[in-house]
């Protein structure tokens, strides 16, 4: 059990996707003697209905799947419509992020601004204590009571990454069941299995889950449109055309669809996206290598550090872990890595830690390149 | 446990567990010859003059449904078949707005699928249908009306109609009438033969017999198309073998319900309105649905201004008390209800609705747990907000 399960009993609301990872989180809390409701969030105005493959969480199906799970743990049920709310701050926003040519976390997203603002609010207001989900990470209370996030104990399941977005007072009403859990996700299914839950089997929903066909391309140009450009080299020559800007991450290196080869026969990544004059610039990998970055809307579990720090970041969801100094000026987050750092894209987070801690996040705004002058996100 | 959800569904009455049980082990098909079949047959038969009895019915004029769903569905979607059938001119249907969805839903389907003009009913704030509007929609082109179809009592709010009244309206220019009385069954007095109605859909669970079990009162001189095709049972009209443990144990509890109508209504309409008293004297502001004097005697609805009705819900199921917003859900997601809007309230008010419903098993200490945790709920409730 993390720590935060073997307090006092709880009054705890289990955020429930549907998925195997959320309906063991409720059983857990639920064991150790929490009074804990589950409830699904509705998220799509139009939810499909009975969709195969159990991709994302916003289908009917998950839905029940969740209240089945719900009747077996033996605790009340209630789907929560939050649709409107996950339209505007999360849809919208990755929409726009892509449009203006950065690269949106939306999972991040929906921590900050959904399971942990909208529905934490509606639950505190009810008279909860804790929302509790299915993410792996730990939640340690300092002596002074403070709370702290920290990674999994299985480094290869930590979500840390995307709830650094989370504040103090955030973080003082969450509950991680599975964070302690040094398993495999087939251990997670067993246990599962051993509880009689039937989502046991259930494949994993690896998608954002308000693009139910996994076409995120498809997706942004529905919403965009197509808007055809070039592709260019660094030297500013026309070596291929594209449909849409957006439809492009920094990094990339497939779908390029790029006529003939570069001259010295290397594989070509895209290095910049320019929605101003519809542009893609591509690469060689080193031109990648970012030994800085800026980054914007700082969030701090706990107090914001007070001069410039030596952390390790994280850059993307499933990253490598990476030395960084930071430091907090006028609002933006000013980084160097001693070391160069490939694929970073603007609009994703970087979450810094202490150790196993985690300090903050901010969303990445510019960076800059080895080899480059600095390129505006 | 405070169980204030009798509309959703009622515990079965013992009597009524009694019949079925003692049926259980007993084989017979009611359209076989030999003894067995003649046994269940028989069965079948009393019991079909018991729901008869119980409702002013004729024998003849009971077909056992699998329930109220089947038999509205088979009522509306047969009768205008066969009306329109008779003559292609009848294909507008008269409904009121506030029917159950077993009603709503299949008149929206007519009218999507099978060339229907469904016109809906003005009602007044309590959503009653005043015969004097029927009539006005009737006389605009009386041969063009395949059916009228309106509720006696509403489910959600518990707004008798004047179903008779609107039946003699419709009986003056031939058109047949159905009326739902799911709800009104047991709490006031239901005479189909009287209130001159075509079809009047019944339910068993709903008055302490077993769940899977209904009936659909339908004149002699009504022949719907069927639903169901098959075996010709019950009139040619809704094929399936019957399920005699069902329909013995569904009249058993029709009689009862029939025979403590008047019982029910005095003493458990004390305790609702003492319920309501209750709950006004709590929560001042909250809006009491429904007709205030003719309603059902089991029912209290009300809106509570800035609540969001499922916070209401999990608020007081942590208490113990289990009702219901009274509206349906899409995709598990509640919606605001159709009857609270038709009657003209705003959807913010429709939003935060909660149905309590009594029955047999009520007590005062039921109606002393409501009083208890109204209060302190809607408090709470407003605090979480209109999501």
């Amino acid at each position: 059990m993390t720590e935060n399960s073997q307090r006092r009993p709880l009054r705890v609301l289990a955020a429930m996707s549907g998925g195997v990872d959320s309906a063991v989180a409720a059983a857990r809390a639920a064991e150790a003697g929490h009074d804990v409701t589950g409830v699904h969030l509705a998220l799509s105005a139009n939810p499909q209905s009975f969709r195969t493959g159990a991709r994302g969480c916003c289908t009917l199906e998950d839905s029940r799947d969740a209240r089945r799970a719900a009747d077996v743990i033996g605790i009340p049920f209630y789907v929560w419509d939050l649709a409107e709310r996950f339209r505007e701050d999360v849809v919208e926003d990755f929409v726009a992020e892509y449009e203006a040519g950065r690269t949106p976390n939306p999972c991040l997203r929906c921590n900050e601004k959904i399971k942990f603002a909208a529905l934490l609010d509606k639950a505190l207001a009810l008279g909860f204590d804790a929302v509790c989900t299915g993410h792996y990470a730990t939640v340690v209370t300092r002596e002074d009571g403070a709370r702290e996030l920290h990674r999994a104990s299985d480094p290869a399941k930590d979500q840390s990454y995307v709830l650094g977005v989370l504040d103090e007072r955030q973080l003082a009403h969450a509950m991680f069941p599975l964070g302690d859990t040094l398993t495999t996700k087939d251990e997670i299914r067993a246990e599962a299995e051993r509880r009689g839950l039937a989502v046991a089997r259930k494949p994993d929903s690896h998608d954002i889950c308000f693009i139910a066909d996994g076409d995120t391309q498809g997706f942004l140009a529905q919403r965009l449109g197509r808007a055809e450009g070039d592709i260019v080299d660094e030297s500013g020559a026309r070596v291929g055309t594209h449909d849409g800007a957006y439809g492009f991450t920094i990094g990339q290196r497939k779908g390029l669809r790029i006529g003939h080869p570069a001259a010295d026969g290397k594989p070509r990544y895209v290095l910049d996206i320019s929605p101003v004059d519809n542009t893609v610039t591509v690469g060689p990998a080193a031109a990648l290598d970012v030994t800085a970055l800026t980054a914007v809307r700082p969030r701090w579990c706990g107090a914001a550090p007070a001069g410039p720090g030596t952390y390790t970041a994280q850059l993307r969801a499933h990253g490598g872990e990476t030395p960084a100094t930071a430091e907090l000026a006028d609002g933006t987050l000013r980084v160097e890595f001693p070391e160069p750092v490939r694929g970073v894209a603007p609009g994703q987070a970087i979450v810094l830690y202490d150790g196993t801690r985690v300090v903050g996040s901010a969303t990445i705004a510019t960076t800059r390149r080895r080899d480059l002058a600095a390129t505006a996100g | 446990m405070a169980y204030l959800d009798h509309a959703a569904t009622t515990p079965m009455l013992p009597e009524a567990i009694e019949a079925m049980t003692a049926r259980f082990g007993l084989a017979g098909n009611a359209s076989s010859l030999h003894a067995a079949g003649r046994r269940a047959r028989r069965t079948v038969e009393e019991a079909r003059e018991s729901v008869a009895a119980a409702l002013g019915a004729r024998p003849s004029e009971v077909v056992f449904t699998s329930g109220g769903t089947e038999a509205d569905n088979l009522a509306v979607k047969g009768l205008y078949w066969a009306r329109r059938a008779a003559d292609p001119a009848r294909t507008r249907i008269l409904a009121s707005p506030v029917e159950h969805h077993a009603v709503l839903d299949t008149v929206d389907w007519l009218g999507e699928h099978e060339g229907a003009t469904v016109e809906y009913l003005p009602v007044d704030r309590y959503g009653r249908v005043e015969p004097e509007a029927l009539r006005e929609a009737v006389e605009r082109e009386p041969g063009d009306v395949a059916l009228v179809t309106v509720m006696w009592a509403n489910n959600e709010i518990g707004t008798l109609l004047p179903v008779p009244e609107l039946a003699e309206v419709a009986r003056a220019h031939g058109i047949p009438l159905h009326t739902d009385a799911v709800q009104a069954f047991g709490q006031t007095e239901l005479d189909f033969g009287a209130s001159g109605c075509a079809a009047m859909t019944v339910s068993g669970h709903k008055i302490g017999g077993p769940y899977g079990i209904g009936a659909l009162l339908l004149g002699r001189e009504h022949a719907p198309v069927p639903v169901l095709h098959g075996g010709g049972q019950e009139r040619q009209v809704r094929s399936g073998t019957l399920d005699v443990p069902a329909i013995a144990s569904f009249a058993v509890a029709a009689s009862l319900a029939a025979e403590r109508r008047e019982t029910f209504a005095r003493e458990i309409g004390a305790l609702r309105d003492e319920l309501v008293d209750a709950v006004l004297k709590a929560v001042p502001d909250a809006v009491l649905g429904g007709d205030p004097e003719r309603r059902l005697p089991a029912n209290a609805h009300f809106s509570f201004p800035g609540c969001e009705g499922d916070s209401l819900l999990l608020l007081l199921d942590a208490q113990g008390i289990e009702c219901s917003t009274g509206s349906a859900c899409t995709a598990g997601v509640a919606q605001p209800s159709h009857v609270v809007l038709a009657t003209g309230r705003d959807a913010d008010l429709a939003r935060g609705t909660l149905r309590f419903s009594l029955g047999h098993t009520s007590t005062r200490e039921d109606v002393a747990a409501v009083a208890r945790a109204i209060g302190p709920a809607v408090e709470r409730a407003r605090g979480a907000g209109l999501s």
